[in-house]
This record gives C-alpha cells, structure tokens and sequence, in this order.
C-alpha cells in the first residue's frame, strides 16, 4: 500500500512541476504589462516596480527565482493590490470556498448515494426512473443556470432564503450549496446505481441471501462497501469539478471565496495572483485525485491484495 | 479444391452481411429506444434551425427596438424582447448557430487528435506506446478547466482559440478509447489472418480495425457535444468566452441572470433552449450506447 501510495505521489510530481512551467510562461507570454494599463508611470518609478516585481531580470532567473519562491510556500506579491501578497488574498478565500465545496459535496453524497441505491433496488421499475430522471435534468441543468433559477424562485419570488452573501444572514448558504451540489448528486446517483447493480449480481450477495440475511442488511452490509468504490473514484475529478463550480457559483451569490477571486484576477489580468492561484489549485486538485485514488484501491480488495502483493 | 476456396469466400461474405446487420441490428435497437428518438429528432430540428438561421430568423440580428425596450412574450415578439427591444427568438437562434457550432467543430478537433493518437499508440505498442499514452496521463491530470480560464485571458476571448482549447481538453478520453480499442483489436484472429495475407498495415486499419472500433467513438463522441457546450456557455457566462456582438446561449443566460428580476423571460428561454439541446445529446448518446452495445462508463 505504501509502495502504492509513493508511486502515486512520484507521478503528481511531474504534474505540478509541469503546472507551475506551463503557468509561469504562460502568463508571461502574455501582450501587455501589468502596469501599462490605467495611469501613465514615471519610468523610474516604472524601474522601481519592476525591480520589486523582479521583471527587470531575464526570464529564465525570473523563473528560478519563482521556483525558489515556491518552494517556501511564498507565492509573491499581487500586482493589483499592491502591499497584499497572493498567499494572505488566497488565505482569505480558502476557508469560504472550503466550506462551500464541503456542503455541496455532503449534498451530492448524502442525496446522490440514497437515490442511486434506492434505484438500483428495483432496476427498470418506476423506483429507477423516476430518481433517474431527475439525475438527467441534474446532468442537463447548468450550475449558472440554475443558480439563478434557484434565486428567482426562493429568493425572489416566494422570499424564503436570501439571495446573495455567505453567512451575513442566517439561510443564506443554503441556495449556493444546492447550486454547487445538484449536478454532482446526479453524477453520484447515476454511478452508484451502476456500481450497485454490478455488485448485486455477484455471487457472493447470492450468497448472503441464500443465508437468509434479510435484504436491507444485505445491501447495506455488503453491497454497499463494493458497489461506492466507483463513488469514491469520482470524488478527485468531482473536486476539480467543485472547484472550478464555484468560479460560477461565488460570482453568482456574490461570495468572497477563492473561485470569485480567481474570476476577478482574471479580469483585472492580475498576472501574480493568476499564476498563484493556479498553481495552488492545480497542486490542490491533484492532491485531491491523489487521495482519492488511493481510497478507491484501499476499497476495492482484489485491487489491494495486487498493491500489497508488490505490483506497482 | 476450387470447392473449397468457395465455401471460403462464401463464409466471408456471410461473415461481411453479419457485419452490416450489426448495425441495422444496432439502428433497429435505436428506433425502439423512444427517448433516444426524441432527443436525435429535436437535435435535428435545432441543426436545420441554426443552419437555416439567416433566412427565417423573425428580425435581424442587429434590430434594436428601445422605445419599445424589454416587453414580455406577444404575438409580435414570441419569447418576448430584451432591454434594447431586441427579439429574443431571433437571439437565441443566433445564439443557437454559436453554441452548435462550438460544440460540433471542438468535438471533431478532439475526434480528429483523439483517434489518430489512440490509433498510433495502440496499433505500434511498444516503447512508442508507452511514451504516448504517459503523455496523456500526465496532460489528463491536469487541471484543464482552470487551463482554459487562463488560455482565454492570456491569449484574449476569440472563438477560434475555444475551439482548440476546448478540443485540447476533450481529446484525451478519445485516445484512450481508441487505443483500448486498437490493442484488442489486434490480437484478434481476423486482424492476424489479415496480416498474415499481408495486408499493409493502414488497409487493416481502414478495413478492419476503424470499422469495429466505430461503435465506441460513436458513442462517446455523441456524450461528448455536450460536455464541449456545456464548457464554452460557462466560458461564456462568466465573460470569458464568446464575446459581443456575437452571442451564444452562455452568453444570453448570463445577460438574463442580470435581469431576472424584472424580465424572467430572459433567463428562462435560452436555459430551456440550452438544455433541451443537452438533453436530447444525452439521451441520444445513451440510446446508442445501448444500442451499438458499448461498455464502459460515461461518467
């Protein structure tokens, strides 16, 4: 397992660093400085800023000196806001878009795993497709499309929950959690019910009922533990997802989280904060894969017999 | 002896008429799939709208209207107009040609690199394969969504780059398919009979491996329209995708959600044309998942 796990984490290596090159030049390579923009600068001033920003050097020790940098955990100065660096404006939103991604997910989880058992319970019944459908119109239905839906007719319409901030007024983390959690529910629903289905036609579940286990412990005591390893999976990529969800759903409810800031640095072409942010949630997103992974093979045991019989 | 080269000729005929009733097998399987048929229908009816667009559009594309300025669904203006008195039907159609076209052109690119790269990889193996399909480990690890977010403000919002930087994202998943495909595909007896009669290896790829690896890229390639529409409207809803004066049905969803308050029309209307359009791929690609009996998940 532990070989496992290693090898695992010498592939996200080459990833990140990649991540970082990619990023850094990327933005570099970008036409315009950041600080032609608005106001006309004096040029010594200009010098002075470009001294503080490093831009005076060539672009190969601008880059090495980023890598020092990096390896510190110190991702630099902003170029918009001058005195703040990126770490403190990435601090700042991490905890908001944490506990955001952290309801939405509880939400995906908790209705997605009940309605995709539930279906998979009673395959091609009206208990399968009624809870599938839904998941289809989850699937089908846009985070920003249905925030504003969401908005329009309990913010609005019926005025039962507020419709923008996050935790100002008590209710008002509800709709941009729904936002966030309904298409990923769909996607839990739809697998879990696949991943059960496969399960239930093992022998062993036979097996268990041919022992006269009653059926709900059947489902729960065996089936269950096998039939979410596809669940469990899809959590990495469901991270990415979430992430880049609530890029839309922070600007939508208007929330000071980390996807609202990285939609706003991409707008004020804030270049130190862009490379910044994307370093660390790439370096997030693919930790993220990392543990997942490794949870779905801790899960499934033929997969774990082959890890810790010595395989790679 | 002449009798037997016959009957073997005749069973490679049975074998090539077994081959085409596959697919009227597959087709026949289809038509019975009633979700499937709606959504292949109301897809066609939108492709025929978009494509037509020019022509039966009720306004012009530019047609302003502010004294008359947002007004709700009437015999005039059948979805209503919006701020600047513009129809929104005509809108969404023009949308609507944006969207399509985003979502069909960035598939075909991913098709394109997908499946030539999928097909190399499997068909060559070895030391080549080992190379290619690691390069699509390490690219399938990275965080695109984020990546395209930064190639539209580095490079500025032109459609063109969405296409390709979407097509880059999607083209991964198409390789591994292809590649699977391939590889297994080849250890079959028919492929090795082929070689063995010495057959050139691009005739056994068009002939026999191309063919018998359609089903999956059929299937996927129909599962994947959506996911590329899906992607350029939240581009777009967030400003970074399609620009003004053109539009697209992310860009009209995100004006809408501005207005909302006053004018619900304007949010409501391009979201169903939005995900009617998803709905019908998705089922579609389903129908022929089950049809064209593919395995594998989607998801």
């Amino acid at each position: 397992m532990l070989r496992f796990i290693l090898s695992r984490l010498l592939q996200a290596i080459p990833v990140i660093f990649i991540v970082i090159t990619a990023t850094f030049f990327l933005v570099r390579a970008a036409p315009g400085g950041p600080f032609d923009a608005e106001k006309v600068v004096l040029p010594e001033v200009k010098r002075a800023l470009e001294a503080q920003y490093r831009l005076d050097l060539p672009l190969h020790e601008q880059y090495f000196a980023y890598l020092g940098d990096l390896a510190q955990g110190e991702l630099g100065p902003s170029f918009k806001y001058p005195g703040r660096s990126v770490n403190e404006i990435l601090f700042s939103g991490l905890p908001v878009t944490a506990e955001l991604g952290l309801y939405a997910l509880l939400i995906a989880l908790l209705i997605g795993v009940t309605a995709g058992v539930f279906a998979s319970l009673k395959p091609n019944t009206r208990q399968d497709y009624i809870p599938m459908s839904l998941a289809m119109i989850g699937i089908c239905m846009p985070s920003f499309l249905l925030g504003p839906l969401l908005v329009l007719v309990f913010g609005i319409y019926l005025e039962w929950l507020p419709i923008s901030g996050w935790g100002a007024i008590p209710g008002d983390k509800v709709l941009p959690s729904i936002t966030l959690g309904a298409a990923y529910a769909a996607y839990v629903a739809r697998l879990s019910r696949a991943g059960m289905l496969e399960i239930l036609s093992q022998d062993y579940i036979r097996t268990a009922r041919a022992k006269g286990l009653p059926e709900w412990l059947v489902v729960v005591k065996h089936a269950l533990r096998g039939g979410l390893i596809p669940v469990v999976a899809f959590l990495g990529p469901a991270f990415a997802g979430l992430l880049a969800g609530s890029f839309v759903v922070e600007t939508i409810f208007q929330i000071p989280g980390l996807g609202r800031f990285y939609v706003q640095a991409a707008f004020n072409r804030d270049y130190t904060m862009i490379l910044g942010t994307t370093v660390f949630l790439s370096s997030l997103i693919v930790l993220f894969n990392l543990v997942s992974d490794v949870a779905a093979a801790w899960l499934n045991p033929r997969l774990r017999s082959q890890i810790s019989g010595g395989g790679k | 002896m002449s009798s037997q080269v016959s009957t073997d000729s005749q069973g490679l005929l049975d074998e090539a008429e077994q081959g085409a009733s596959l697919w009227q097998d597959a087709w026949i399987r289809l038509r019975r799939n009633r979700m499937a048929v709606a959504g292949g229908v109301t897809l066609l009816l939108f492709i025929i709208l978009a494509i037509l667009t020019p022509w039966i559009a009720p306004y012009n594309y530019e047609a302003q209207d502010l004294d008359l300025g947002a007004s709700a669904p009437s015999a005039a203006h059948w979805l209503g107009t919006d701020v600047f008195g513009r129809d929104v039907l005509t809108q969404i159609m023009y949308g609507g040609r944006v969207s399509l076209a985003v979502g069909f052109i960035a598939t075909a690119v991913a098709l394109l690199i997908g499946v030539t790269w999928g097909a190399v990889a499997g068909y060559v193996g070895g030391r080549v394969d080992a190379v290619m399909m690691r390069m699509v480990d390490i690219l399938y690890a990275l965080p695109f969504m984020i990546f395209i977010v930064l190639l539209m403000v580095v490079f500025g919002r032109n459609v063109l780059l969405l296409f390709l930087a979407i097509g880059a994202v999607e083209w991964l998943t198409m390789a591994r398919i292809m590649r699977s495909q391939v590889q297994s595909l080849r250890q079959q007896e028919f492929v090795e009979a082929a070689i063995s009669l010495g057959l050139s290896p691009t005739a056994i790829i068009r002939k026999h491996v191309v063919p018998n690896a359609l089903g999956p890229i059929i299937v996927y390639t129909t599962l994947t329209i959506p996911s590329v529409m899906l992607l350029e409207a939240f581009l777009s809803f967030l400003g970074l995708g399609i620009q003004p004066p053109q539009t697209s049905w992310g860009l009209l969803i995100s004006y809408g959600a501005e207005t909302m308050e006053e004018y619900p029309w304007l949010l409501i209307f391009p979201g169903l044309a939005l995900t009617t359009t998803l709905f019908s791929l998705n089922f579609l690609g389903d129908g022929l998942r089950d049809a064209l009996d593919v395995r594998g998940s989607k998801d």
